[in-house]
């Protein structure tokens, strides 16, 4: 059997490895509960990164079991990353602040903004 | 590591901290759209780079690069069509499904890099392997577990828990071949043993998600989140890729967060999730109700009355709700109330929906403003100011017995909707929750059933409050 010394290498993905985690924990404490849906739809997207280990199966991939892992790989990341992605965005758009005015009253952004500047006006003189 | 792939690794950790700020920026509503796009960025740059990478190298074959594109395109495809067109009540089975392909394609990197060193002359052997091994148990077991999951939660298996003799025996055995068989591996190269792997740890996944019931699913998704997370963390052990390592590492955080925070709203530990079976048990359900004790039943007007006479309504919204699918007809409902001049906010339990945090994206489809949508702490000590506190489709968590001990499920944390002036509970029939327990709430003096189907509930008042105020 081959010397296995622990390697810089291994230490220095160990060390990311562990520091990452105790970034998420920190990062992620702070997300409130409302947003606990898009956030772990946000966190599905990301380990879409997958993506990244799956097309790099074509550096050596030279055989039938090679190609059909790599696609099957491919598929499955790409699908996960674009999904995630695309509804993560989907569901935000829905968190307003205000409720969403009736599709007749799109066109009338501005109306509200006329007596906020007549305020503003009064309170200047 | 030459020049050209350590400056590649370099652009690697780029995406990553583009993922993290992404992250970051998700602690508000406000903010959180613009995460989602600098975690997109990230993403975009990692894809470039892992392509630069690829012609860098040049070794892809012209099979191998229309495997890979027509791999991504075909993927993208199902990914967008499938983003676009979910339910948001079908949002648990989605995030299930991306656990699913993100575990699956984990493994399939660490199979493919064992099977490629195992080719070469020297075996595959060495401190990688313990990261293949991890990475192929984590990442089948995620993937089965997740299908059935989602299975599970589309209602294409029974939402029961699904509990037979000998299973736990089973299971033990499964997971004791999957580690027997790696630790073989440990010492000694063999592709039979990786299949060993691979089917012991894809049929212990069955078997882990198969007794656990409908309602523990914010659990076992959260879980199976942490699962993936950690998979794809390996996975960038093995090919030593640091921005896999830092994107599972930090999906691995959120999941294992999540997992906690479910467990804890349920009052349960992991471990009793897992072993499954609630309320199964013939534990003697202590709850205080008197053999004759009586529910007071009441029509659309009287609770409409109640309503439009209030200055202060809480709408207690579970699971009932959203498998009625009647979040529009209660948003209806609050914005006819609002424009009375009737204060109108909701209180939203944990676990109230299928995954953490999922009431609160059916409400916001649902048009509902954000800041009406009020966390568990916040919203409890109001209680007691509302003249109104209107309970729909939920049941354990309102359940006041859960402050006393000696019951299935004291200690859980509940909504105090017990304390606000009277409350109406819309409801189908008497039948208990989750937990098979009577609820109390029901049996209070303050308490008026409304019997009838959530959404044709909402729109009946609705209707109701309109004559009313109207």
């Amino acid at each position: 059997m081959r010397e296995t010394p622990v390697s810089t290498a291994l230490v220095t993905d160990l060390t990311i490895f562990v520091l990452a985690l105790l970034v998420g924990f920190e990062v992620i404490g702070k997300v409130p509960a409302t947003l606990h849906t898009p956030l772990m739809s946000a966190t599905n997207s990301i380990h879409g990164i997958v993506l990244a280990g799956a097309l790099l199966i074509g550096v050596t991939a030279h055989n039938l079991v090679g190609y059909i892992l790599a696609f099957v790989a491919t598929v499955f990341a790409s699908a996960n990353v674009v999904g995630g992605y695309v509804v993560t965005e989907r569901m935000l758009k829905m968190f307003r602040r205000k409720p969403q005015p009736a599709v007749q009253a799109q066109a009338q952004p501005q109306v509200p903004a006329r007596p906020q500047a007549e305020l503003d006006g009064k309170s200047r003189s | 590591m030459s020049g050209f792939t350590g400056a590649i690794q370099l652009v690697y950790v780029l995406a990553a901290a583009c993922f993290v700020v992404g992250l970051h920026l998700m602690n508000s509503p406000a903010t959180a759209r613009r995460g989602n796009q600098v975690s997109i960025a990230g993403m975009v740059i990692a894809g470039v780079a892992t392509l630069i990478l690829l012609i860098h190298y040049g070794t892809v074959t012209a099979t191998g690069w229309i495997v890979l594109i027509s791999g991504a395109l075909i993927g993208s495809a199902i990914g967008l069509y499938t983003a676009r067109t979910v339910q948001m009540t079908a949002m648990p089975q989605l995030v299930s499904a991306f656990n699913a392909v993100g575990g699956g394609a984990a493994a399939l990197i660490a199979i493919y890099g064992y099977i490629e060193s195992e080719a070469n002359a020297g075996g595959a052997l060495g401190t990688t392997t313990v990261f293949t091994l991890l990475d192929v148990i984590i990442g089948a077991v995620t993937f089965s577990g997740s299908i059935i999951a989602a299975g599970k939660l589309q209602g294409m298996i029974g939402g029961q828990p699904i509990i037979f003799k000998g299973a736990r025996a089973l299971n033990v055995t499964l997971a004791v071949v999957a580690v027997g068989a790696a630790a073989y591996m440990l010492t000694t190269a063999s592709l039979p043993a990786l299949l060993i792997v691979v089917l012991a740890s894809l049929a212990f996944g069955v078997m882990m998600v198969l007794p656990i019931g409908g309602a523990d699913m914010p659990v076992v998704i959260s879980l199976l989140n942490a699962f993936t997370g950690t998979a794809v963390a390996m996975a960038g052990f093995v090919i030593a890729n640091w921005a896999l390592i830092v994107a599972g590492a930090l999906v691995g955080a959120s999941g294992s967060i999540l997992t906690k925070l479910m467990a804890d709203a349920m009052n349960r530990s992991l471990a009793n999730i897992i072993v499954g079976g609630f309320g199964t048990g013939d534990s003697a359900i202590a709850a205080a109700v008197a053999a004759d004790a009586q529910v007071r039943s009441i029509a659309a007007d009287d609770a409409a009355i109640q309503l439009a006479y209030a200055s202060k309504v809480i709408i207690v919204p579970g699971y009932g709700l959203a498998a009625a699918q009647a979040q529009h007809g209660v948003a209806e409902l609050a914005k006819t109330l609002e424009d009375h001049g009737i204060e109108v906010s909701y209180a939203i339990h944990p676990v109230a929906g299928r995954m953490p945090g999922h009431m609160n994206v059916l409400l916001a489809e649902a048009n509902v403003p954000y800041p009406q949508l009020r966390e568990m702490d916040e919203i409890n000590p109001e209680f007691g100011r509302a003249d109104v506190a209107l309970v729909i489709g939920a049941n354990d968590v309102t359940n006041p017995a859960a402050r006393r001990p000696g019951n299935d499920i004291s200690g859980m944390p509940i909504l105090d909707v017990d304390q606000a002036k009277s409350i109406i509970v819309v409801k189908r029939s008497m039948g208990t929750g989750y937990a098979g327990m009577e609820n109390e709430l029901y049996f209070d003096p303050k308490t008026s059933m409304y019997f009838a189907d959530a959404k044709k509930a909402m729109t009946e008042l609705t209707a109701a409050v309109k004559t009313l105020v109207g």
